[in-house]
């Protein structure tokens, strides 16, 4: 999905000691099973896929998908984790999503740098032409891409998948980065000339630290943002060789292999990944949203 | 919320500058420039360019082989004509209803239910563990979830099982085969995958709004729904905004969940137009038409995108009592 801005978990805040005759009411216990039915209802799908994902085949035709399995069966993720040599599909899917958020805020900080601070002419029609390009529907960019990319030999290739997201997602964090440096804060940059510093200096000695806890947001988004892509991979990317974890689980289905217990099981073994991070990285962003805030 | 705070704050940026001597000033912010250079280039190659390229292929016909034939418009008058691109653009607004409409307003409703009722009369660690679970699906891979979405919906799948144990059997359906079920089904998916998003921006600005507004409607004895109204809503307009543009923008463009559980079918029943274009360029190899297709969406995700900026700075001039 492409500017979903998710902010997670900033913690809720506590409840305050207001007490009314709700507090004593029934109708707050309604309301939280009426709630907590709903975010059951969201977490059944994950259920199923997490009962059938070790079932065997012969388990799943003779009881169905809503059995409990008779054993505990291992071998549809084995088969998974073999058949489309998952190791590999993770290294591909962590080298691009890793060197784009790398690479990704580096450019958004170069840009929104001239934009923000520099405050060139023109620079409210550059952020919007930014912020625009990040909107664009990736079909519009897609067929002269991947055309060019075969003609110079970056067709098939890692490289060419990262160049591509590396300015798609500096897009928008150039917008992001332009407004947040727009209101930084001037004395500082003013005591740094003073002090005889050049721009190269001012930005990694004076800027660079005050606005790590935004690029550290803006390098986790980047970073998932482009672990859950899929148009692009998978056009440029055709091989068993290149692809990430998302090409590799939909061009199998319908295969052969993917029968509904190995389907759940490589589902099971794709998600993973993303949760991992999501959890890892649930603090720094709760961290990085607050700094944010305060401006 | 960063995108709506950065969005009320770049119009002022343009002005508090003191007009300096300018010689001195230009020549300054001239050296800028240089640390725009590597982003512009870049975005020249990777955006520009291309998107010049897709305006000019839209314009001729070719198979992606050989030198593309101009053909004027001719692509676009085909394109007036085509039931499949009218049907793409009818499913479009349907995936706005489905990712943009019941979100929004289930996502008010839940954040506002979760911050004020489940956070303050329980512990605020039910609320977040609720928020949670309705966040989840949006940190996996879109197409991940459409294949598991896709079994569950199979003949043979856990929805018709689930039917079938409670008794209603009766109703068993293949879902996405039907034509007349695959668009709701779709629909209903994609709700399931976006929920979460609103919900957490939501919590998160109401978190911005003054306790005591709430304190004092309550003494002045307004129940809950008038509070909602006459406080909630309007304090946390801004981040409404931005959530409806960033789903709207993600609706016209979704392409990921119809690839894993339609391919647009059956009949084209929940074809959307990147889908449509998708497969004009790759399957059918008709690059200028694909191309025309493209070129459609691009403009109409201009021009909504233009208006929601729009309708949002004029109505921050308004508070602002301008």
């Amino acid at each position: 999905m492409g500017v979903t801005l998710t902010p997670s978990t900033a913690p809720v805040t506590p409840a305050r000691p207001v007490r009314d005759r709700h507090h004593r009411g029934v109708s707050r216990w309604v309301v939280l099973a009426l709630v907590t039915l709903g975010a059951l209802v969201m977490l059944v799908p994950f259920a199923f896929m997490l009962l059938n994902a070790f079932k065997s085949p012969g388990d799943y035709s003779s009881g169905g998908p809503l059995s409990w399995p008779t054993e505990f069966y291992t071998k549809g993720l084995r088969t998974y984790w073999t058949e489309v040599n998952f190791p590999l599909k993770f290294w591909n899917s962590a080298v691009i999503a890793g060197s784009v958020a790398v690479l990704g805020v580096a450019v958004s900080l170069l840009n929104a740098y001239a934009l923000g601070i520099g405050r060139v002419r023109g620079r409210l029609w550059i952020v919007g032409l930014f912020l625009l390009a990040n909107m664009l529907p990736q079909e519009a960019l897609i067929y002269p891409l991947y055309y060019v990319a075969k003609q110079v030999g970056l067709y098939n290739t890692q490289l060419s998948v990262i160049i591509i997201f590396t300015v798609i997602q500096s897009a928008f964090g150039t917008y992001l980065l332009a407004s947040v440096m727009g209101t930084f804060p001037r004395s500082l940059l003013e005591a740094a000339a003073l002090d005889g510093a050049g721009k190269w200096t001012v930005l990694w000695r004076v800027v660079f630290p005050n606005l790590r806890p935004t690029l550290a947001v803006l390098l986790i988004f980047f970073f998932i943002w482009t672990w859950n892509e899929f148009l692009i991979p998978l056009v440029m990317l055709i091989d068993n060789q290149t692809q990430t974890i998302p090409v590799a689980l939909a061009s199998l289905q319908g295969d052969r292999l993917m029968d509904a217990p190995t389907t759940n099981a490589g589902a099971l073994i794709s998600l993973v990944p993303a949760i991992l991070f999501f959890l890892i990285f649930q603090r720094t962003l709760a961290r990085g949203i607050t700094a944010g805030a305060e401006k | 919320m960063a995108v709506s705070e950065t969005v009320a704050a770049t119009p002022p940026a343009a002005t508090p500058t003191p007009p300096p001597p300018s010689r001195g000033r230009r020549g300054r912010n001239a050296a800028y420039w240089l640390y725009l250079l590597p982003g512009a280039v870049l975005f020249l190659l990777v955006i520009g360019a291309p998107l010049v390229g897709t305006l000019y292929l839209s314009l001729t016909k070719w198979s992606g082989i050989g030198d593309p034939r101009w053909v004027g418009l001719a692509n676009y008058q085909q394109l007036l004509q085509d039931d499949v691109f009218w049907a793409s653009f009818r499913n479009t607004i349907w995936m706005l209803v489905a990712m943009v409409v019941v979100p929004t307003v289930l996502g008010l409703l839940l954040a506002a239910v979760l911050f004020d009722v489940i956070g303050r009369r329980f512990k605020p660690r039910t609320a977040a563990a609720l928020r949670a679970a309705f966040y989840l699906p949006q940190v996996l891979p879109v197409v991940v979830a459409g294949i598991v979405w896709g079994w569950i919906l199979r003949p043979d799948g856990a929805f018709n099982s689930l039917l079938d144990a409670v008794g209603l059997g009766a109703l068993r359906h293949d879902w996405l085969g039907d034509p007349g079920t695959a668009l709701p089904a779709v629909m209903a998916v994609m709700i399931w995958v976006q929920i979460g998003y609103p919900v957490v921006v939501f919590m998160a600005a109401l978190q911005r709004v003054d306790p005591e507004l709430y304190e004092a409607a309550e003494v002045d004895g307004a129940n809950w729904l008038h509070r909602f109204r006459a406080i909630t809503l309007p304090q946390i307009r801004p981040e409404t905004f931005v959530v409806a543009l960033t789903c709207t923008i993600a609706a016209l463009k979704v392409f990921g969940p119809i690839f894993a559980l339609t391919r647009g079918g059956p009949d084209n029943a929940t074809n959307v137009p990147s889908y449509f274009a998708y497969y004009t360029f790759f399957k059918k190899l008709q690059v200028g038409y694909g191309s025309a297709i493209s070129m459609v969406l691009t403009l109409i995700i201009v021009v909504v995108a233009g208006v929601f900026i729009w309708m949002q700075a004029r109505s921050e001039r308004r508070d602002r009592g301008f």
